[in-house]
């Protein structure tokens, strides 16, 4: 019979690696060995694009497929390059990452949380992938982030606008290069002011989840610190789908404007309503009613219509940017799909490459190696200007654009037109501001 | 007062939408004891009608025009729709401005035949199967035309507007005495309440004062005395299905400029009326339609901004608090008959 343990120190040693075995992390034991999760062994590497392919954002998520299989292809060095000619960084070749040639699988969010966790995990667990981007709701950004977190993979978010994503909710594997809530506010408010005055009575519709809660807070804080009045917030159901009883107390109330908090199908709905209930034709305290929506996007102006003719709103990005990396962009993918991209196809883009870039730049895929090469990292050429991936909280920080809907388009993809490019410096915050506070981002974690 | 009488109207146009696709629920459950699921969809293809026949008539013709370009810089390609070419620009215009009261025309045989099609290819063959095979079978129908149309027409609302000269809303508030502008209903909104009301009239009339009604109320009151009478009822309860196909597409047809179309305005219309035509008691017209505008006017009140700050929340289950409340009082709901889904 064999010796089980020579010595009293050799069973203490036992022990106490069994028990730090038992304690780690057990949702992803096949990479349990490896230098990281997913460490790339052959010549190419894995990179999952979770995005909405079915629900309502569905053709949003579309979109930003189509911007993801474009950045391999540049990656990989196919197509016209788009933005590697134009990015301030040129640690890319189009070779692929370090070498390896860029493969992707993808996933479907529903935009639900828990579908786009179940998808995150297969990418990883299954399909290996070395980092995980895409969505389009700051709910499932937030779910997905916290995931690839535990199980040491790089979150590069898609569309997700909520404060929470890189304030409470903050992780140090995750990074979100589409703007914010508060980003709305202190770009918006400005031009209000100078579009309707200072003195105006503010009635807001918000969809009740957590990104409607953060962008009234900011939409509302801004425009009170220019001189509005709230009149009332009341929240709106997110599957909501006729919005004739809110917007009818409106015209009981003495709110001179209307700030539609929703995105999506909600804000087509929600707008369509309120122009057919003549809200856009009244006068009010003697001033014209006016409607903001804090959020734009083409895809919805587009389900809006002719209702969007004239409202202010915000937006990351628009393809009709004179910029050098717009034009790229817009004529790399408008030549590819005949169609020119939306924000959502943008930030998916340009997450990708920024991850591709940072990975060439730290010379490893180790994500703790990827974190520290994006902490603080200044760009330029991707399409927003100056921008600064800030180390504290992982936000992207950018010039931000106040569109109004366009009054006579000259064609069917010219539905918003740019009134403001608002300078960085009027939308960056302390990374301790109250609409941010309570977020940690943590250790970085590798996984393994 | 203004703030409830305008929650009364807005009540009675969403009652219009929730009446309809009821009235057409309980109008297949009556005739043919199926449990469809899928009816919401069929809502969701009127609809889609509008948007179909919107893009027909939009189908144009393609020239290069050199002096202005496109969003690539390349030479714009400039559409003039074909009926502009036919007909000239003012009533080629009118034909595209009035493209949805026009889609009522061009629904109503396809939605027959969508009808037609589903009842003699799927649903008779769930006729003798328990309700919950019925209910699986044509959920996943439901759910198969959803994709279909998201497939063709992708998953963002299509704005499909009123013709211009029904755009707009009417003072109602300056007609019954109250100030200018504190009871302002769109003009849409009020037509598609009275068209509801003249649906709901026809189909009633229909069952009331034809040979083919009377068959099939008899039919519905018991159908194996009817068969024995040598009337091929299983016949005209497949025309039923029709007509009740053609009425939740022409629900779907004026909906469409209330609110722009998606694949999935059908599921969100489909479980309130389900717990409409539970209300109002299974198998029953007058009591689908009555639960109808019943629970739209009291969904639309529970919104109200004051209602939601008593009791938070009210405005998301008003409609399921009220079903448990008539079903738990009157188990049959409000004009239900004895036996009807009871053991």
């Amino acid at each position: 019979m064999g010796k089980l343990y020579t010595s009293r120190r050799d069973l203490l040693k036992g022990g106490a690696a069994a028990g730090i075995a038992l304690a780690a992390p057990t949702i992803f034991p096949s990479s349990a060995w490896a230098g990281f999760t997913n460490e790339p062994t052959g010549g190419s590497v894995t990179l999952g694009f979770n995005v909405p392919q079915s629900g309502p954002y569905a053709d949003e998520g579309a979109d930003e497929l189509r911007a993801y299989e474009l950045a391999v292809e540049h990656l990989n060095g196919g197509g016209d390059g788009g933005l590697l000619s134009t990015f301030s960084s040129k640690a890319l070749k189009g070779t692929g990452i370090l070498g390896k040639k860029v493969e992707f699988v993808t996933g479907d969010t529903q935009t639900k949380s828990d579908a786009a966790r179940a998808s995150a995990r297969s990418m990883i667990e299954k399909d290996g992938a070395i980092m995980v981007t895409g969505g389009s709701s700051s709910g499932v950004a937030v779910a997905v982030q916290a995931l690839c977190q535990e199980a040491g993979i790089i979150f590069m978010a898609g569309l997700t606008h909520s404060n929470d994503t890189t304030g409470k909710d903050r992780r140090r594997n995750g990074f979100r290069h589409f703007f914010n809530s508060y980003m709305s506010g202190a770009a918006l408010a400005p031009v209000l002011k100078n579009a309707y005055g200072a003195e105006r009575n503010a009635y807001y519709l918000t969809a009740d989840y957590n990104w409607g809660y953060t962008t009234e807070q900011a939409v509302r804080e801004a425009t009170e610190g220019i001189g509005w009045n709230t009149v009332e917030k009341v929240l709106t159901p997110l599957a909501a789908t006729d919005f004739s009883s809110y917007i009818a107390p409106v015209l009981n109330s003495d709110a001179d404007t209307l700030v539609l908090v929703h995105y999506g199908g909600n804000m087509v709905n929600s707008l369509t309503n309120a122009v057919q209930f003549g809200l856009r034709d009244r006068v009010v305290n003697g001033k014209d009613f006016q409607i903001v929506v804090p959020l734009y996007s083409r895809l919805m102006a587009k389900g809006a219509g002719a209702n969007v003719k004239g409202i202010f709103g915000s937006t990351n990005w628009h393809w009709s940017l004179p910029d050098e990396g717009s034009k790229a962009f817009t004529k790399s993918f408008g030549t590819k799909y005949g169609f020119p991209p939306s924000q959502a196809a943008h930030t998916c883009y340009v997450q990708a490459m920024l991850y591709a870039d940072a990975v060439e730049r730290a010379g490893s895929f180790n994500p703790c190696a990827v974190v520290e090469a994006l902490e603080g990292f200044e760009f330029d050429g991707m399409g927003n200007g100056p921008t600064l991936y800030r180390a504290e909280d992982h936000q992207c920080f950018k010039d931000v654009l106040v569109v109004k809907g366009k009054e006579n388009p000259d064609n069917e993809f010219d539905l918003l037109e740019i009134v403001e490019v608002t300078p960085v410096d009027q939308v960056t915050y302390a990374p301790d501001h109250p609409q941010f506070a309570g977020g940690e981002l943590g250790a970085c974690n590798p996984g393994a | 007062m203004d703030a409830i009488i305008l929650q009364i109207l807005n009540g009675l146009d969403k009652g219009s939408a929730y009446a309809l696709i009821a009235l057409g629920l309980t109008l297949i459950f009556g005739t043919l004891g199926v449990v469809n699921f899928a009816h919401g969809a069929l809502f969701m293809l009127g609809a889609f009608c509008a948007v179909t026949l919107s893009r027909l008539l939009q189908t144009a013709s393609v020239t290069i025009d050199p002096e202005r370009t496109d969003f690539l810089g390349n030479p714009l390609k400039v559409e003039t729709p074909y009926v502009i070419e036919w007909f000239g620009p003012e009533v080629g215009s009118l034909i595209l401005d009035w493209s949805v009261p026009l889609a009522i025309l061009f629904a109503i045989p396809i939605m027959g035949l969508i009808g037609l099609a589903m009842e003699r290819g799927l649903i008779k063959h769930f006729y003798k199967r328990p309700h919950a095979d019925q209910i699986l079978v044509t959920f996943g129908l439901a759910i198969v035309l959803q994709e279909i149309v998201k497939y063709f027409y992708g998953a963002n609302p299509i704005p499909t507007p009123a013709p211009d000269a029904l755009v707009g809303s009417l003072d109602f508030g300056v007609l019954v005495g109250f100030d200018a502008g504190t009871v302002i209903y769109p003009y849409w909104r009020l037509i598609y309440f009275v068209f509801a009301a003249v649906v709901i009239g026809v189909v009633f009339a229909f069952l009331q004062f034809t040979t083919f009604g009377m068959v099939v109320r008899a039919g519905m009151a018991d159908r194996e005395t009817v068969g024995l009478l040598g009337i091929n009822i299983d016949r005209r309860f497949t025309l039923m299905f029709a007509f009740a196909a053609i009425v939740a597409g022409l629900a779907g047809v004026m909906y469409a400029p209330i609110n722009s179309p998606n694949y999935h305005m059908g599921m969100d219309f489909l479980v309130l009326s389900f717990v409409v035509v539970v209300v109002g008691g299974m198998g029953s017209l007058p009591g689908a339609v009555a639960a109808g505008f019943l629970l739209g006017v009291l969904e639309s009140f529970a919104s109200m901004p004051q209602v939601v700050t008593l009791i938070p929340g009210i405005n998301q289950i008003i409609i399921y608090l009220v079903a448990i409340i008539i079903l738990l009082t009157r188990p049959r709901g409000l004009m239900g008959r004895k036996g009807v889904m009871e053991a």
